[in-house]
């Protein structure tokens, strides 16, 4: 087990801790940065795919992981980033605008969402944002002048100073870079007092009150990150698709987010990525595993679905912290080999913590 | 000039007058303990010091200024600090971070200004550890700096309740019950930094206590109060010896 | 004048439906505190088992509701046992998550079983779905059909049960005082988690009830208990804590959408009730029944 001494406040600081950290970090970002090289156009959409998820997860993540507040409707959030990327590009606005007026549109509609949420606690919050993505749908369908409605709309490709990077590994760059950028950012709000004040509010809001944290400032700022980086991400998956229709961002996609959240594991920015490969790569294994299936089973239209949800009761029931939890579980064994115990995580039993106040 | 006044505290919860017209002062630099039996209303004055309540009548006047209407976040700013009866802590944080949180009102930056990591904000972020490492001395929190609060037997988690207070650098401190849940040996300890509180660090400390000696023992003036009122006023063997107060404890 | 009192009408029943499912929520959450996001799944595996004791095995309405009903409740015991037993106490979050797991695999399941699969399904009831006049002016006439009224009196019916059960029973009790405070019941003896096998039983029985009677109007297929998205307002704007609450809110989103589908432009019968729920959540955040409570320091 590596044990750091430390001299010096710095050390506290930085991000990267020791050596390894940054061999590692190091040699995946020179992996990421060959990818287009040693695989082939497919297995880049999906890297690209990839990361557009991992950037919306991570800003659902901020908002449900590090503040403490559920969002079941953060598909609206990308559905107003790729709408608005969308239409601003087809009134002919150019994409180095477009793209941060998507991503701010989306966080300030974030604040306006984030208003009630000043007021309502836990499950209110959750199924008013559910309300509020449901009429976003809705909205999507019927503004028809500006959206297209049912018939949808082409999203026209991103030219920057007469470059085309709308596809294969120049469209992968840019999302792999957003997305570094994204996490290197969140990671620098986390170790200062904006990102200490909102983990404040998910453990004690009392506490955090009590001491001067401004908590409806604080949740209004997280709901506006997160729906902006999630926003952004939209952007990024409207070019992805090529062709918007409102049936892309209901409420079954918010979902979706919220499970490759707790796949990934709850709380860390980790968790965000290792989600996103799990929301990415379900579908290919599935694709796989239907070859050993009888065809009555394989070719049932819900199959995907009902794997998506075991692999969640799955998590839930049996590791809670999701795949993050789980690697750091794997790493401690070895690091602590032969002295690992089964007791060293155990799941600290609560009998029915009340959240009910009274 | 008074450093701390109550003047006529009232709350009324339903029917329940919880509170009903207490008013005290505390001076600048000494020990002030509240106590009562249980129900008498010594924590409901604390959620209206704290503004966790509003009073429906009275105010709360801190270095003359009328602090009635201010909002609850504002008040740690102001210079008031408080620990919570039943230990209020950021569970799934480390003790540093909780300890980084009692900086809050004296961070210097700005979101955009933190999501770039500007270099002030790296400075920043050194001052503030520098100004928790002492705290975490003075308090002998050394060993516990990295773990979990959820982790922390009952007493350290107290203790770290006090240190998070003590990081928000405060004049006046509000501690509930601070001795609640403690063993002997631990609420001697708290004895001593609440001494040492008052001596050497020079704030100014207003406390709820149930146990006796320790009021005592670090006092220097004891206001008792039962069903919302005040009963008496004055040194601990003053108000141990009176009639009421001891009416009060005995019942009848 | 009429008009709208049809209107009325005809929101009334499937207002029923949503607050039969309501009921279910606040019923689960109540009790345990778990927001359960399957409700209208177990309301579409109802619909299914009378579907199948009906259509496919031939047995009359009534044994088959009743053994859909039944069924269901087996169904809500065992899947509280297994499922969510473990992880009793875990956060609220885990929980919402889990329940929605389950509906991920409860939809994907009742696809996959024989003689369910994708296609949507009738089935044979004894109440017409032609309209019964019930008051005949020169222009027009207000009329409610048997099908209608079968959905109105049966839930009357339900809640009175409920009511009766919850208040005159040992056992109904005993599950109200698991609900105000579970501790105090579990040293007075309840035991408190067979109480919540129990409640998920009787909520997963009215799911069940609830989908027996939706089944004529909207048919059976797996996407039926996407239903269970619209009594989330009614059970909100009932305060989510409160039984009466969750009928009156049922009922207030069922007409709400009766009218907004005439009065209203296309669109917006489908969000009629999430805009009301958000305002009530804007001016009352603690629901129409709730009260306002505060965490105690």
């Amino acid at each position: 087990m590596r044990f750091i001494f430390k001299t010096d406040y710095d050390q506290d600081i930085r991000l990267l801790k020791h050596g390894g950290h940054a061999f590692w970090y190091g040699l995946l970002l020179v992996a990421v940065l060959l990818a287009p090289v040693a695989v082939d156009d497919y297995y880049i959409g999906q890297l690209t795919q990839l990361a557009i998820f991992a950037m919306a997860g991570l800003g659902l993540m901020l908002l449900v992981g590090y503040t403490g507040l559920v969002s079941l409707g953060h598909a609206a959030f990308m559905g107003i980033g790729a709408y608005t990327e969308a239409v601003l590009l087809e009134r002919g606005v150019p994409f180095l605008i477009s793209l941060p007026v998507s991503a701010g549109l989306a966080a300030a509609v974030g604040i306006v969402v984030g208003l009630p949420a000043l007021r309502l606690a836990g499950i209110y919050l959750a199924i008013a944002t559910l309300a509020f993505a449901i009429i976003i749908e809705e909205v999507l369908a019927r503004w028809e002048s500006v959206t297209h409605g049912f018939t949808g709309m082409v999203v026209e490709p991103i030219s920057v100073f007469g470059y085309e990077l709308s596809e294969g590994a120049d469209f992968y760059y840019l999302s792999v870079g957003l997305l570094i950028l994204i996490v290197l950012m969140s990671l620098n709000l986390l170790r200062s007092p904006t990102g200490r004040a909102m983990v404040a509010i998910r453990d004690s809001e009392i506490a955090a009150q009590s001491t001067g944290i401004h908590v409806a400032k604080y949740k209004t700022i997280a709901f506006a990150i997160s729906a902006g980086i999630t926003g952004l991400a939209g952007a990024l998956w409207a070019h992805k698709l090529g062709f918007l229709s409102p049936e892309s961002f209901t409420v079954l996609q918010s979902i979706e987010l919220l499970v490759l959240v707790v796949v990934g594991g709850v709380g860390s920015i980790h968790g965000a990525i290792f989600g996103a490969v799990f929301v990415v790569a379900l579908p290919q294994l599935l694709a796989v595993g239907k070859g050993y299936l009888p065809t009555n089973v394989a070719d049932a239209p819900g199959l995907e679905a009902g794997v998506f949800g075991l692999v969640l009761v799955l998590f839930i029931l049996l590791e809670p912290m999701g795949i993050y939890g789980r690697w750091v579980k794997i790493r401690t064994y070895f690091s602590l080999f032969p002295l690992y115990k089964k007791a060293s995580f155990k799941r600290q039993k609560t009998y029915l913590k009340s959240e009910r106040l009274r | 000039m008074t450093f701390f006044r109550a003047e006529n505290l009232a709350i009324q919860f339903g029917g329940l007058r919880a509170v009903d017209g207490v008013s005290f002062e505390v001076r600048e630099g000494e020990v002030y303990s509240i106590i009562g039996p249980n129900g008498a209303g010594k924590t409901t004055v604390f959620n209206l010091i704290s503004r966790i309540y509003d009073p429906s009548a009275g105010r709360v006047v801190f270095q003359e200024r009328d602090i009635t209407g201010v909002p609850p976040h504002r008040i740690a700013g102001l210079g008031i600090a408080r620990t919570f009866q039943n230990i209020e802590l950021f569970q799934n944080s480390t003790v540093l971070q909780n300890l980084l949180l009692g900086r809050h009102e004296h961070r210097r930056s700005n979101l955009f200004s933190e999501m770039l990591f500007l270099p002030h904000v790296r400075r920043m972020e050194v001052a503030h550890r520098e100004k928790v490492e002492e705290v975490i001395e003075f308090l002998g929190l050394q060993h516990h700096r990295e773990s979990r609060v959820s982790g922390l037997p009952y007493g350290i988690a107290k203790v770290v309740e006090l240190g998070r207070a003590l990081c928000t650098e405060p004049k006046l401190l509000l501690l509930d019950e601070p001795s609640s849940g403690l063993n002997p040996e631990e609420s001697e300890d708290m004895a001593f930094w609440i001494e040492d509180i008052q001596k050497d660090l020079g704030i100014t400390v207003l406390m709820v206590e149930h146990n006796m000696s320790l009021v005592a023992e670090v006092s220097d003036r004891v206001l008792a109060m039962n069903d919302g009122r005040v009963l008496a006023e004055g040194t601990p063997q003053e108000v141990q010896q009176h009639e009421a107060v001891i009416k009060a404890y005995l019942g009848g | 004048m009429l008009q709208f009192v049809q209107l009325v009408l005809n929101g009334s029943s499937i207002g029923c439906i949503y607050a039969l499912v309501a009921l279910g929520f606040v019923l689960i959450y109540k009790a345990t505190e778990v927001v359960n996001f399957a409700q209208g799944e177990l309301m579409m595996f109802g619909a299914f088992f009378a579907y199948t004791l009906i259509t496919l095995f031939g047995f009359s309405y009534w044994i088959g509701a009743a053994g859909a009903i039944l069924g269901m409740m087996a169904f809500g015991y065992l899947l509280d046992r297994v499922v969510l037993r473990p992880v009793l106490g875990q956060p609220a979050f885990a929980m919402i998550m889990l329940t929605i797991g389950i509906g991920y695999v409860s939809r994907s399941v009742a696809g996959l079983v024989p003689g369910w699969g994708t296609a949507a399904y009738a089935i044979d009831t004894p109440f017409s779905a032609e309209g019964l006049p019930l008051l005949t002016t020169a222009e027009t006439s207000l009329v409610i059909s048997e099908q209608n009224l079968s959905i109105i009196g049966a839930t009357v019916l339900f809640c009175a049960v409920l009511f009766a059960f919850f208040r005159y029973t040992r056992i109904g009790v005993a599950m109200q005082a698991t609900s105000q405070n579970q501790l105090a019941a579990y040293y007075m003896g309840i035991p408190v988690k067979s109480v919540f096998s129990l409640i998920w039983a009787i909520s997963a029985g009215v799911a069940a009830a609830a989908g027996v009677l939706l089944a004529p109007i909207t048919l059976i297929d797996t996407n039926m208990g996407f239903i269970g998205l619209k009594a989330f307002p009614a059970a909100v704007l009932g305060g989510f804590g409160s039984i009466p609450g969750a009928i009156v809110g049922g009922l207030t989103i069922g007409i709400i959408e009766s009218l907004a589908g005439f009065y209203l432009p296309q669109g917006f019968k489908d969000i009629a009730a999430y805009i009301v729920l958000l305002a009530v959540l804007v001016l009352r955040p603690e629901g129409l029944f709730g009260q306002a409570t505060r965490k105690k320091v």
